[in-house]
């Protein structure tokens, strides 16, 4: 699984393009980040990536998941998971609910689908935690649940949109190793958009720079 | 990816503009045409102005039109002059949901029901001529008329008594948008006093998000039928009642002038919007000369708002007070002057649903549910839609959605209905359902449409990077999310639809009976225990869709504190 974006550009209406033409490619289990001027389109590339780009913009290029262009398809069938930088969880759904929500349909029956979550939540260290509000989570306990629910839907690839600014700094080292080791271990590429120089330097993966067109 | 929404936007788009805009335009054109003379169904068919004439020679027409105006006129301007002096003296205290919660009550009791309270209240044989007889020695009710006086001035009060919590709360929604605080610092630090930057500063910014909803009022007080039946004078009513008259007259060449009276009416609404708008200007105008000259502290800065906020509280007292006398003589069994309280109670009149409650009840909670159930339906797939489309909100069917409530219903009910006839539908159930969504819907659509787009549509997103398509998104996180706002909305669509008198009246040709028809009808009759329960009944009935629009979310999402009231407010 390689995640490849090939010359890509978008434009809002008759306006200038938002950054120069990007071209990437990301193995499977890399991490790959971006990084760019406040403004430049970092959250928009991810909207086209992830395929929620708003009525009125236009792209040119391609984006490509194991040599398959994704874009004709719609969100739900890109495969490509979404971490925003704060957690973003179901506020109605308990956080059981919010990891079974994401739990891909291929594992059945409710008792196999039930021990899924309690595994995923106990590799996060957040075991018994199934049925608490969300919201009465911390910062650091609701950013490896978002985690956990992106993988649990088994993608071929993942995006993170600034994962760990909102998190203090102890917190935001931890975390990052814990994202990225779950991403080699899945063996799937991820992109990281990013305002840390540290995420990159942890990342040790390819590094791309958004410039302004 | 977003054919289909554009499909289902196109569809949405579609039923609204048959539906609702395309009626009124064609209800607005039949009368029209009648009023010009040509109403094929009795014969006229002669175009010429002789219906304008006949109109003319109608006995207290000019009175009824002057009536209007000054009812109109002066009970919107006063609203707005008293919500506005609450507003600058309270506006911190009501933010959020503790305003709303206080002004639901007034905003829920139907206008027919507030106005009969009011009518027990003032009336010389009312509650306030009982509390006041030992003090003045009456040992008889006062002959005065407190009530259909010829002045107009119980039906002002009343319509003040509905309008100044709707005009509060859309104020207080609107600071929302232009919060406050900054610029009272700001205008302080200046030397300006608190009342001087409101009213200098703060107002002139949220007056364009007031302006429609201030119309919507204004159209509604010029037009208003069954309050002004209820509290206003008698004879000559005001212009809306007299057409009402004249268009269940049994003598069908009336319906000519009628049409000419609906044109009329449609004129006054159009000519006072027109002086909104060159009042607006003038005091801009006006406005900034004052502000350039930099007067910093006015003679008594608080003084008028405090004057506004005794006269709203005295507002508020008047309308709780006509909730509770609803429910005491529905109840009240012997009970002379002047005692405050019945000698004797009574359940009678209640115990007996088949003196015609039980059906006006079973009607109207009918209509309730229907009408509410497809304009929630209708206004989820216009918001859905957008979503799918990934198109921004189309700003001209959204104008337009306030259309029905800025048209006077007198104006083009009757030439809808002349459609109806024609086409077989009038004076069924359908045909009354669908005549209170045209006014249902536009409430529900503006109740839900900025909730709706406000959500936080990264969860849309995070649903859809996790496999689950458009219809998942919506039943599985968009509804849910969204389920205080849905409620609420449900039940202002309940509310509104509770309230309906004129389009119930019309397009059901008068046999469907509904609490408000039957509480309308029977408000003069001498039988306070029967309007009491009915009336009691219908002011219960808003209220209690309110109550589940709190309680239900309340209940469901008890353990998710990011969706719970508090925590949006």
């Amino acid at each position: 699984m390689t995640l490849e974006i090939d010359n890509l550009t978008l434009r809002f209406r008759d306006r200038p393009a938002l950054f120069a033409p990007l071209t990437l490619r990301i193995a499977p289990g890399e991490v790959g980040t971006v990084m760019g001027p406040s403004g430049v389109g970092k959250s928009t590339l991810l909207d086209a990536i992830a395929g929620h780009l708003a009525h009125g913009f236009t792209l040119t290029g391609d984006v490509r998941l194991n040599g398959q262009s994704v874009l004709r398809l719609p969100p739900e069938r890109r495969r490509i998971g979404l971490v925003f930088q704060d957690a973003v969880l179901f506020p109605h759904l308990s956080v059981g609910d919010n990891l079974a929500f994401g739990l891909t349909p291929d594992i059945r029956g409710r008792a196999a689908r039930a021990n899924a979550v309690e595994q995923a939540l106990i590799r996060a260290g957040l075991a018994g935690l199934a049925p608490r509000d969300p919201a009465t989570l911390s910062g650091g306990q609701r950013a490896r649940v978002a985690l956990m629910r992106a993988l649990l839907a088994e993608p071929m690839a993942l995006l993170m949109d600034e994962p760990f600014s909102k998190l203090d700094a102890n917190l935001r080292s931890e975390m990052r190793s814990f994202a990225f080791a779950h991403i080699r271990e899945r063996d799937i590429p991820a992109l990281v958009v990013t305002h840390d120089p540290a995420d990159a330097e942890v990342a040790n993966g390819p590094k791309f720079l958004l410039s302004v067109a | 990816m977003t054919t289909e929404g554009r499909l289902l936007r196109g569809m949405v788009l579609l039923v609204v503009g048959i539906g609702f805009l395309a009626p009124i335009a064609a209800g607005v054109w039949q009368t029209a045409r009648a009023a010009l003379g040509v109403l094929p169904a009795i014969g006229a068919t002669e175009p010429g102005l002789q219906a304008f004439a006949l109109l003319a020679e109608v006995p207290g027409i000019g009175r009824a039109i002057w009536l209007s105006v000054v009812t109109g006129l002066g009970s919107t301007l006063m609203s707005l002059l008293i919500a506005g002096g609450v507003v600058i003296l309270a506006s911190d205290r009501l933010a959020g949901r503790r305003g709303a919660r206080l002004l639901a009550p007034f905003l829920a009791a139907p206008h027919a029901a507030m106005a009969i309270g009011l009518a027990f209240l003032l009336a010389p044989s009312g509650w306030i001529a009982r509390g006041l007889a030992p003090v003045m020695g009456w040992d008889r009710p006062p002959d005065l008329a407190t009530v259909n006086d010829p002045l107009g001035l119980a039906l002002m009060l009343g319509l003040m008594v509905k309008e100044v919590p709707f005009l509060l709360l859309v104020m207080l929604s609107a600071l929302t948008q232009v919060p406050p605080r900054r610029d009272l610092a700001i205008g302080r630090s200046l030397g300006y006093g608190r009342g001087m930057v409101w009213v200098k500063v703060i107002l002139p910014q949220i007056w364009p998000l007031i302006r429609l909803p201030l119309m919507v009022v204004l159209a509604y007080a010029l037009s208003v039928v069954d309050m002004a039946l209820i509290l206003g004078p008698s004879n000559p009513p005001t212009l809306a009642v007299l057409l009402v008259r004249l268009f269940s007259d049994p003598d069908l060449a009336r319906l000519l002038p009628a049409s000419a009276g609906a044109m009329l009416q449609l004129g006054l609404v159009v000519a006072s919007f027109a002086a909104l708008w060159g009042g607006e200007h003038l005091l801009r105008g006006l406005g900034l000369i004052w502000l350039r000259r930099g007067r910093r502290q006015g003679v008594a800065d608080l003084l008028a708002p405090r004057a506004a906020g005794l006269v709203a509280l005295l507002l508020m007292g008047l309308g709780a007070g006509a909730m509770l006398s609803l429910l005491v003589w529905s109840m009240a069994w012997r009970w002379p002057w002047p005692e405050i309280w019945p000698e004797s109670g009574s359940l009678q009149a209640w115990a007996r649903p088949g003196s015609g409650w039980g059906r006006a009840l079973w009607n109207t909670a009918l209509l309730a549910f229907a009408t509410t159930g497809l304009s929630l339906m209708l206004a989820i797939a216009w918001l859905e839609a957008e979503d799918r489309a990934r198109m921004a909100r189309a700003r001209w069917a959204e104008a337009l959605i306030y259309l029905p409530l800025l048209v006077p219903q007198v104006s083009f009910l009757f030439g809808m209905n002349v459609l109806l006839l024609r086409l077989g539908l009038s004076g069924g159930m359908a045909a009354v359902i669908w005549g209170q969504c045209l006014f249902v819907f536009p409430y529900v659509m503006i109740a839900l449409s900025d909730p709706w787009r406000a959500r936080d549509r990264r969860l849309d997103r995070a649903a859809a990077a996790l496999g689950a398509g458009p219809w998942r998104r919506m039943v599985a996180v968009k509804l849910p999310v969204l389920l205080a706002p849905i409620c609420t909305a449900a039940a202002i669509g309940m509310a509104v639809s509770v309230a309906q008198y004129l389009p119930t009246l019309f397009l059901g040709a008068g046999r469907i009976a509904t609490l408000t028809t039957e509480a309308v009808t029977l408000s003069s009759s001498s039988d306070r225990r029967v309007v009491g329960v009915l009336a009691s009944l219908q002011a219960v009935l808003p209220w209690l869709a309110y109550l589940a629009a709190f309680l239900l979310p309340a209940l469901l999402h008890r353990n998710r504190r990011d969706l719970r009231p508090a925590h949006d407010a």
